[in-house]
């Protein structure tokens, strides 16, 4: 408790775009819900903290941390030990904290390719060609930068989460959710849920909310959006041939990419009971495809350019083989 | 003790067919190489993605999947599925750096017991030649800990 008597909060990002941190904002108002009910007490996006100011706090000093982003180097991962520590409940917020994202999916790709496109490509104005080093020598003396892992893992392959808010990002309803409920409980009016539980989610997958038609998944064909001319506006995607995410995916979203036109991509996750994602769409893609002769086979799923990355795209670093050969011996895509 | 690579294969066999094909070899005392664990599934059909995943990230070389002859599964379709199911999760893998061979469908009836004891022989071959996956350790990489699928108790 702080000197005001309310219970402290903190958010934090680690390898992540920051959409977590707009989407909390994004609640409007009722994030004075959480001031009123709160001390924000570290949150480096909103205010100006220090690490040393947290690391001189008492264990479980603060009650509720949301923690988004993946740990991809030295500095990720010890805050995360650092906030775990600090905090009672640590909330793993958001889809990269959850399974890696997008930044998880550079878990194909060696490292030296990484920097390669971030600094030696197009988008990137570098003519010195200059790379950032790990430690450098000013008259002052030695700087350092923290040192990045070969790959991103998931807050919970790195220390013991509580809770799980999953969402690229999270939906401001289902965040007004869950902030209802913890104030709830600090009422003394709800109890906590069990520990592991997956919060702001719905029981079943984004194809249950979906309100597309569905008749009999056969194809013949599948077919990038891009080059798709007219899209229907009420049938299926999949029964379109356009590969959709909605059956491996929990629902929680209100199916928003679907009802825009667009094919579910999965940033809620893996449905309830799914161990692995990309196993889940594999096993669903493979059962609508419409034929049974191999060469036909292959010629349908050549439409699938990109398996791994349509697969896993928000799942990687939480699937059952984490990583691509690629980081560790340069082998593969 | 030889460092001669002595691949782990984990392979899942319909019980209608090949099961019974693996059985018959058995009985037959037809030799293959121990290197296969055989799993019985109730089809081809059944084999969820994630058996393959799971048995891959957690030390195994090799997945080989048995099923009845094209038009002969006893759920109609099933083998079909499995047949495509095999040829996206492979593709799949392939884009993750992990050669496709190492995952291989076969069609087995339970009359071919000699032939299931080849092909068996003939997959432990090519995987020898693949050398070891050794997921577990190489995906751990510089001594950083990843998740790892847990192995559970399944009571006999
Ligand atoms: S596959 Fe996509 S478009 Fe079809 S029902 Fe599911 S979410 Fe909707
Ligand atoms: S439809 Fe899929 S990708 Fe779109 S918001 Fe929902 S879960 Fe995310
Ligand atoms: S019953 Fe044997 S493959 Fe289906």
């Amino acid at each position: 408790m702080s000197e005001n008597g309310k219970p402290k909060f903190a958010m934090y990002w680690a390898a992540s775009c920051g959409g977590c941190e707009i989407a909390v904002l994004n609640i409007h108002e009722r994030i004075l819900d959480v001031d009123a009910n709160f001390e924000v007490a570290f949150w480096p996006v909103a205010m100006d903290a220090k690490y040393k100011d947290v690391e001189a706090m008492q264990d479980g000093e603060i009650l509720l941390t949301l923690f988004n982003g993946g740990i991809r180097n030295e500095e990720n991962e010890h805050i995360a030990k650092l906030l775990r520590k600090k905090s009672q409940l640590l909330v793993a917020f958001g889809s990269c904290a959850n399974e890696g994202c997008i930044p998880g999916l550079a878990n194909l790709s060696p490292m030296e390719a990484l920097f390669e496109t971030a600094y030696h490509t197009a988008s990137t104005e570098n003519p010195e060609g200059i790379l950032p080093q790990y430690e450098y020598d000013v008259p002052e003396g030695t700087i350092t930068i923290p040192t990045m892992y070969p790959v991103l893992r998931t807050l919970d392959q790195v220390v013991d989460v509580d809770y799980y808010i999953p969402g690229c990002p999270p939906e401001s309803h289902q965040i007004e959710a869950v902030i209802d409920a913890v104030i709830a409980v600090l009422k003394g009016e709800a109890e906590l849920p069990p520990k592991g539980t997956v919060l702001g989610v719905g029981t079943s997958t984004v194809c249950d909310e979906c309100s597309r038609k569905r008749d009999v998944k056969k194809i013949k064909q599948f077919v990038r959006i891009q080059d798709v001319e007219r899209i229907d506006p009420e049938i299926c995607l999949l029964e379109q041939g356009i590969l959709c995410n909605g059956p491996a995916t929990a629902s929680g979203c209100t199916a928003l990419c679907p009802a825009a036109g667009a094919p579910c991509a999965g940033c809620y996750g893996p449905a309830n009971g799914v161990i692995d994602y990309g196993a889940r769409m594999m096993a669903s893609v493979a059962s609508v495809i419409d034929s049974r002769d191999p060469d036909e086979i292959d010629a349908i799923l050549d439409g699938l350019v990109d398996p791994a990355g349509s697969f896993y795209r928000f799942n990687l670093a939480h699937s059952l083989l984490h990583t691509g050969q690629a980081s560790w011996n340069g082998k593969g895509s | 003790m030889t460092n001669e690579f002595d691949p782990v294969i984990i392979g899942f066999t319909c019980n209608w067919c090949s099961y019974r094909a693996a059985d018959m070899a058995g009985t037959a005392r037809i030799k293959y190489p121990h290197n296969v664990r055989l799993m019985r599934l109730m089809c081809s059909g059944r084999l969820d993605p994630t058996f393959v995943l799971k048995a891959l990230a957690g030390g195994a070389d090799g997945v080989l999947l048995t099923g009845c002859h094209p038009g002969e599964c006893h759920y109609l379709e099933q083998n079909y599925k499995a047949l495509r199911r095999v040829k996206l999760l492979k593709r799949t893998i392939a884009a993750m750096g992990i050669e496709p061979e190492r995952v291989k469908l076969v069609w087995a009836s339970a009359a071919e017991g000699t032939f299931l004891a080849k092909e068996i022989g003939v997959f432990v071959e090519e995987i020898k030649a693949l050398g070891p996956l050794n997921w577990p350790q190489r995906a751990g990489i510089n001594g950083i800990p990843v998740h790892q699928p847990e192995i559970e108790e399944v009571p006999a």
